[in-house]
């Protein structure tokens, strides 16, 4: 108990309150003491990412043996670590390695056609979803047209009134207005909401009401 | 029975549509425009003209700092960000630093730096540098404020940045002028809340186009100077630096992409409107 729990509290609450006050303290002390705070970060960081690994090789090693659904890819994802690490530390990562090769024909490739495939589900969920069932629906509607209307170059072009009021506002100025004024309004909004949020988490985590970072739920 | 059977509209036939067809007239929008570019002018927003007129501003000895906080996800949107701010950086002669907080950006980039190097004859370690990157996020951010060369002891490349010429003077966040972060999630905040507030590094970013309305409340604040918004920030950038490249090319296909989805959501509320009001 002693180890899992008040010794992690009291590294929490003794690191929080030294690092803000530390934020505020404009002296050589607190300088050395930050340069080596963060020097000390990235090596617990290191040790993390050795922790990454083995949790990775764990947690498939066991998915296999339990012949879990989709257990196949498990196998996969061992195999092809395995094979970059070694071809990475063998032949290097410059371009025509197997790693480089392997990095951009395949995960690049990969990741990118992923990403690509939302204009497909977009369009096909616009097509059937996007209605204007309510005033608020409609004003989202007529919004969310304007921008994309607004942030492709035809938007210019497409602003016909402009040819009878030449210093109205284009479909572009519009858009960007609709980003300016009411999406900011709410943004801010949001932001501030989110930011105080954390701030209180902060506290808790430091004064040791917030525990779940601990494990155990409680 | 046939009789019984109700014959459906025009309409109702629209609306229920197979999903297939739709995917492939957006394929065919996306892909025909490669093959028939139109040249539509893409004029530059006050966002991007504010990051352009800033390097523009600087002296050869100003720094500016290209972090690509980006994996192959988003590099559609996100590399020709990279390519354009990388070439006008070569191009104005200042001293660039390329790197990444994401693991696999260094792999993204490197091509890139490497045929903008080419065209423009600059040399890696005098006229720019790749630092590659360095595990931490945050971490580094606040490391590199600190210390450069500390936080990158070496180059992608393998070499020691103490024996890099275009370092020489470049210590800590008093040497940097500009920061742009490419990023295709939220780390830019991390760069606005440990190098720009407690700094005051001029700071710009790069997003994808659902991240840009985000970004608004910081430009409005002047934390941010500047922003380029998905593939348009991109090609407006282009624009600015008269190079038509990646970017450019791919905003004919997001035209053609936009005005078929608009057609859609279009078509899709109309059919609604006259079945909903049949019923």
């Amino acid at each position: 108990m002693l180890w899992k729990k008040q010794i992690p509290l009291a590294i929490t609450f003794i690191m929080g309150l030294v690092f803000g006050i530390q934020y505020f303290v404009p002296h050589r002390v607190s300088d050395t003491l930050f340069k080596n705070y963060l020097n000390f970060a990235i090596v617990i960081g290191v040790f993390g990412t050795i922790l990454a690994y083995i949790s990775f090789y764990r947690a498939h090693t066991m998915r296999i043996r339990r012949k879990a659904p989709a257990w196949p890819y498990s196998v996969i994802a061992i195999i092809v670590s395995i094979v970059m690490a070694i071809f990475g530390f063998a032949q290097g990562m410059e371009a025509g390695t197997v790693f480089s090769n392997m990095y951009f024909y395949v995960l690049v490739s990969i990741e990118a056609t992923m990403f690509s495939l939302l204009a497909f589900y977009i369009s096909s969920a616009a097509y059937r979803a996007f209605r204007a069932r309510s005033a608020q629906a409609t004003a989202l509607l007529v919004a969310a047209i304007i921008v994309m209307i607004g942030r492709i170059p035809l938007g210019e072009g497409m602003s016909f009134w402009t040819l009878i009021f030449p210093e109205a506002p284009t479909f572009p100025d519009i858009a960007n207005w609709i980003l300016n004024v009411p999406n900011m309004a709410a943004k801010r909004a949001m932001q501030l909401g989110i930011g105080l949020g954390m701030m209180m988490l902060s506290l808790k985590i430091v004064l040791g009401i917030e525990r779940s970072y601990m494990g155990g739920g409680d | 029975m046939a009789e019984l059977k109700q014959e459906r509209t025009f309409w109702e036939r629209l609306i229920l549509i197979d999903r297939r067809v739709i995917y492939l007239i957006i394929a065919l929008a996306m892909t025909l425009p490669f093959f028939f570019q139109m040249g539509l002018p893409i004029p530059a927003t006050k966002e991007v003209q504010d990051i352009y007129d800033h390097i523009e501003a600087l002296t050869p000895s100003d720094v500016v700092i290209i972090s690509a906080d980006f994996d192959p996800s988003v590099s559609p949107e996100l590399l020709p960000m990279f390519d354009a701010l990388f070439r006008h950086c070569l191009k104005a002669g200042v001293k660039v630093m390329a790197m990444s907080l994401a693991v696999q950006g260094p792999g993204l980039i490197e091509p890139v730096i490497h045929d903008a190097a080419k065209d423009y004859n600059k040399t890696n370690g005098l006229d720019y540098a790749f630092l590659g990157w360095q595990y931490g996020f945050t971490l580094v951010i606040m490391n590199m404020m600190e210390d450069l060369k500390q936080t990158f002891p070496v180059d992608y490349y393998g070499t020691r940045t103490v024996d890099l010429p275009i370092l020489q003077g470049v210590e800590t966040f008093a040497d940097y002028d500009l920061i742009v972060s490419l990023a295709g999630s939220a780390v830019y905040m991390n760069w606005l809340l440990y190098a720009h507030e407690p700094y005051n590094v001029p700071l710009a970013c790069g997003v994808t186009a659902v991240s840009a309305a985000d970004v608004y409340p910081y430009i409005q604040s002047g934390q941010f100077l500047g922003m380029l918004g998905g593939l348009k920030g991109a090609a407006e950038y282009e624009t600015l630096i008269e190079e038509k490249r990646m970017a450019t090319m791919g905003m004919e296909a997001q035209n053609w992409a936009h005005i078929i989805i608009i057609l859609f959501i279009i078509i899709g509320n109309i059919g609604y409107l006259i079945i909903g009001r049949k019923k």
